[in-house]
């Protein structure tokens, strides 16, 4: 599998998500500045790292949506192509609007840094179906700005389309619906705030997130 | 559309005021308005922050062209408003 991740100034996941493809699909990533106009050729998963893009100047994303390099995950993303954002990454996604709604400042104010338990709502995309629909995992979160929020018909229909990738059990940081994770309508769009690329080895103290990837890499590996 | 102008022909400087929408929770009015208690000030029914941004413009950019910041960048108009406002430069 041949993936990318894209740097912006400030990302400072990239690494992590770098080891964590690494790791897994057994292929380093191309490294993708936010300049370039265009992706590497036969692409097989982008993925957008989280991290304070921009110092997380205007609104957290929002910024980065506007790059360059972001016309050209638009059109991977037009093609089918997986494009995997987390935490800043979601925002970058949502920002860009390639997914709906908006992460705001959590309820609470204070940064949340902590493992968080979710469940897998729907395990049939690309992205989870290394995991069993209602099934429970505990990935680790480290945001500001995690509150999704959207209308409730835009909530409503995630809802109905099996849209809400991951929920979190419990309050993580005013999200409406609990929702951490949503994919786009062709399912091949994923945003989420928790960090599976941090939870891939033992040194990690979990490795919930591992199968993440695991799930991606046997999806794209097999013929369409 | 008319550019912004001054009756000299000078540019002006724009403001854009950006506020959360009605109904969008916001959780630094809420903190803003708990600290406000905190130091002893009644009646302050609620708090809501938004921004404010200048802008210094060129004499030949349009209302339009505003507007299309706004929406492509300034505001974020799933959650947000947006409010420009023309203003004279200081002399």
């Amino acid at each position: 599998m041949k993936s990318a991740v894209i740097v912006f100034p400030g990302s400072n996941c990239d690494r992590d998500m770098a080891e964590a493809l690494k790791l897994v699909t057994g292929r380093a990533p191309e490294m993708v500045w936010h300049r370039e106009t265009s992706l590497p050729d036969g692409i097989d998963l982008v993925t957008i790292p989280g991290g304070f893009s921009y110092g997380d100047y205007l609104r957290s994303g929002s910024m980065a949506a506007q790059s360059p390099v972001m016309r050209a995950v638009r059109e991977a993303a037009d093609r089918g192509v997986p494009v995997l954002g987390v935490c800043n990454g979601f925002q970058v996604l949502t920002e860009a609007r390639l997914l709906p709604g908006a992460l705001m400042r959590n309820a609470g104010i204070a940064f949340v840094c902590r493992d968080v338990a979710l469940r897998v709502e729907n395990s049939q995309s690309v992205f989870t179906s290394g995991y069993d629909s209602g099934e429970e995992v505990v990935i680790p979160v480290a945001h500001h700005d995690g509150n999704y929020q959207a209308d409730a018909e835009t909530l409503d229909r995630l809802e109905g389309e099996g849209r809400v990738a991951f929920r979190y059990l419990g309050q993580c940081n005013g999200s409406a619906r609990d929702i951490a994770g949503i994919l786009n309508p062709a399912g091949n769009v994923l945003g989420m705030m928790p960090h599976p690329e941090r939870a891939v080895e033992s040194a990690h103290g979990r490795t919930d997130g591992r199968r993440l990837f695991e799930g991606l890499l046997e999806a794209v590996s097999q013929p369409a | 559309m008319a550019p912004y102008l001054r009756s000299d022909g000078r540019p002006m400087k724009t403001r854009v005021y950006v506020t959360l929408k009605n109904g969008v929770l916001d959780p630094q009015g809420k903190a803003i308005h708990h600290a406000l208690e905190g130091l002893g000030f009644g009646g302050v029914r609620d708090v809501r922050a938004g921004k404010l941004i200048e802008l210094d413009l060129e004499p030949d950019v349009t209302e339009d062209a505003v507007e299309e910041m706004c929406r492509k960048l300034l505001a974020n108009t799933v959650i947000e408003n947006y409010r420009i406002e023309k203003a004279e430069r200081a002399a």
